[in-house]
């Protein structure tokens, strides 16, 4: 170490590398410029256009005219919207905490697993890289009503997908079974990184036993991860569309449809651009607040 | 500790573990069993848990009654653009975010976070109808572009740029070296690992995408795999067997990819949360 730090001194003559970093800021301009044209053609631009949109009355093309507030007027006295809006917190409380507990749970096993530790691991993850249609061909027919293997299994006769009760659970499921591993390898890196000195010197101070090592030592080290974990979960939720449009389309009777699916129905199906704009603007300030308050109440030093 | 990990109940523990693992990834398992099958053989009851007698027919019949080439075709092509541009963007920007000093860097740099704050669903309409007016909705252009600025990888490369030693730079630069060559000479080699864990982790997720190119591409010829594999369902009859084969066959490039990258996926997983 002493050894490095005598070769690195020579060429780092303080005066002299000082002068080089602050060279020449004209150099940043080709470095930064491809990026920050994308970024504002893509994300800034977008951003204030949908803003405008939600008060103009435009239709998918754009094109319309500015009504004002009217569009939120509406949307506060849309009984679909907040249909919808109910459909989406139940799918946020079905996914979210247990997501994150069974990835947690999921991680705890895979970590203690010795010589088939990349097996267990790889057949936590593996649903994770598949798209999502393919995801969801498989669970229609895995849950298919007459032929399905797990109507078989347990001698039921339910159509999943089509029945009002089951459906946004099963759509939970199904994303839980898809994502969780995304959780499993956040989990197993914040466990592994947890030095295993700590259990050591807990267990002879005398706690014994796995729960109270949990507890005191597991638990609090691994909440950084835990918690962001959790915030990543709940901004992914909330834009949930993907699953439901593939295995319910909303249905039965828009029993899940959700706040994205309600704002491409509005835009893209009838044609209502700024009335779907203002629903986006709705979504975003939803997730917005609540991602805030999360961030706050769980105390998350990640981000 | 010792008697902990190698007592008969650890292994038990860790056996239940692996049939955990199995039964978790049956339905892929039953998915790739159906496809195998010959279409009667699929409703069967009881239902036979190895294809017997085993059949490709219906990957046959997908691969010749599908544009799956030409969305594989499209696939490919999207993917590696976006990949390759997006590393590049990020390595250029990050470089410069982390290395040059110029007035109002912080501001760039909170205001770039800000930007990433939004949603990218929220943004669709406004993207889609950009996107019509530039004429580029059925295009690659289409599903490429607003793909290409990407959060995760500037604020990553930025993190383990910071952390480069300055005389390492300060040296070459001594030589003549410009700020290109610096960054692709010297930054670029010595995070090699960091960029194969992106370009991997990258690669899932750009051919997943499903929402963009759902919304942007509309014409069979010019769908991505994850789209297009949603319209070959027949909507008369059923025929499981061919819709699992067509999941299998789209299923195969990223598993592929997983099975084969496995570590960097871990590592890129790792690194986009922030774990390093």
């Amino acid at each position: 170490m002493s050894h490095a730090v005598e070769i690195t001194d020579v060429p780092a003559d303080t005066r002299r590398s000082r002068k080089l970093r602050t060279g020449n800021p004209a150099v940043a301009i080709p470095l930064l410029a491809p990026f920050l044209v994308l970024f504002l053609a893509f994300i800034v631009y977008p951003t204030v256009r949908v803003i405008m949109l939600s008060f103009t009355d435009a239709d998918i093309a754009g094109v319309g005219g500015w009504i004002g507030a009217r569009n939120y007027a509406r949307i506060v006295r849309d009984k679909d919207f907040w249909l919808a809006l109910w459909h989406t917190v139940y799918f946020v409380l079905l996914t979210v905490v247990p997501n994150t507990l069974i990835g947690l749970l999921f991680a705890f096993l895979v970590v203690r697993m010795k010589r088939f530790r990349g097996l267990a691991q790889a057949l936590f993850f593996l649903s994770y890289v598949l798209p999502v249609s393919v995801v969801t061909q498989i669970w229609l027919w895995v849950l298919e009503k007459n032929y399905g293997i797990i109507n078989y299994i347990f001698t039921l006769n339910v159509s999943w997908f089509r029945t009002a009760v089951p459906a946004m659970p099963a759509t939970a499921f199904v994303t839980v079974w898809w994502t969780v591993g995304f959780n499993v390898l956040m989990f197993v890196a914040g466990l592994t990184a947890i030095p295993r000195e700590y259990y050591e010197a807990a267990s002879l101070d005398g706690a014994r036993g796995g729960f109270k090592l949990f507890r005191f030592i597991t638990w609090p080290l691994l909440w950084p991860v835990t918690s962001l974990v959790l915030v990543l979960q709940l901004i992914a939720q909330w834009q949930i569309f993907n699953q439901v449009y593939l295995l319910t389309f909303g249905g039965p009777f828009n029993r899940t449809r959700v706040v994205l699916l309600y704002m491409y129905q509005q835009a893209f199906n009838q044609q209502h651009g700024g009335y779907g704009a203002t629903i986006s603007m709705a979504l975003f300030l939803i997730i917005l607040v609540t991602s805030i308050v999360q961030i706050r109440v769980l105390r998350v030093r990640a981000l | 500790m010792k008697t902990l990990t190698s007592s008969p109940l650890a292994w038990v523990s860790r056996a239940l573990t692996i049939l955990l693992g199995c039964v978790w990834i049956f339905p892929l398992y039953w998915a790739i069993n159906t496809s195998l099958m010959a279409e009667p053989n699929t409703v069967m009851r009881p239902p036979s848990f190895i294809p017997r007698p085993p059949t490709l027919e219906e990957f046959d019949f997908i691969i010749n009654h599908s544009q799956i080439i030409r969305w594989y075709f499209n696939s490919v092509v999207t993917t590696l653009a976006v990949v390759i541009f997006v590393l590049l963007l990020s390595l250029m920007g990050a470089y410069a975010l982390s290395q040059v000093r110029f007035r109002g860097k912080k501001a760039l740099y909170i205001f770039i976070l800000a930007g990433f704050m939004i949603p990218y669903a929220t943004n669709v309409i406004p993207l889609y109808m950009l996107m019509v007016k530039l004429k580029m909705s059925n295009t690659y252009w289409g599903i490429i572009l607003p793909q290409l600025v990407n959060p995760i990888a500037v604020v990553i490369y930025k993190q383990f740029f910071d952390q480069m030693p300055l005389e390492m730079s300060d040296a070459a630069k001594m030589d003549g070296a410009g700020e290109f060559r610096v960054l692709f000479r010297i930054f670029v080699p010595l995070n090699l690992a960091i960029t194969w864990a992106l370009a991997i982790i990258l690669s899932i997720w750009t051919w997943n995408n499903f929402f963009w190119p759902y919304i942007i591409e509309n014409t069979t010829p010019m769908m991505t795999i994850p789209v297009g594999i949603t319209q070959t369902q027949s909507s008369y009859g059923v025929h499981f067997g061919r819709d699992m084969a067509t999941a299998v066959l789209a299923a195969i490039p990223t598993v592929v990819l997983y099975v084969v990258f496995q570590r960097r996926v871990a590592q890129g997983v790792a690194i986009t949360s922030g774990i390093k």
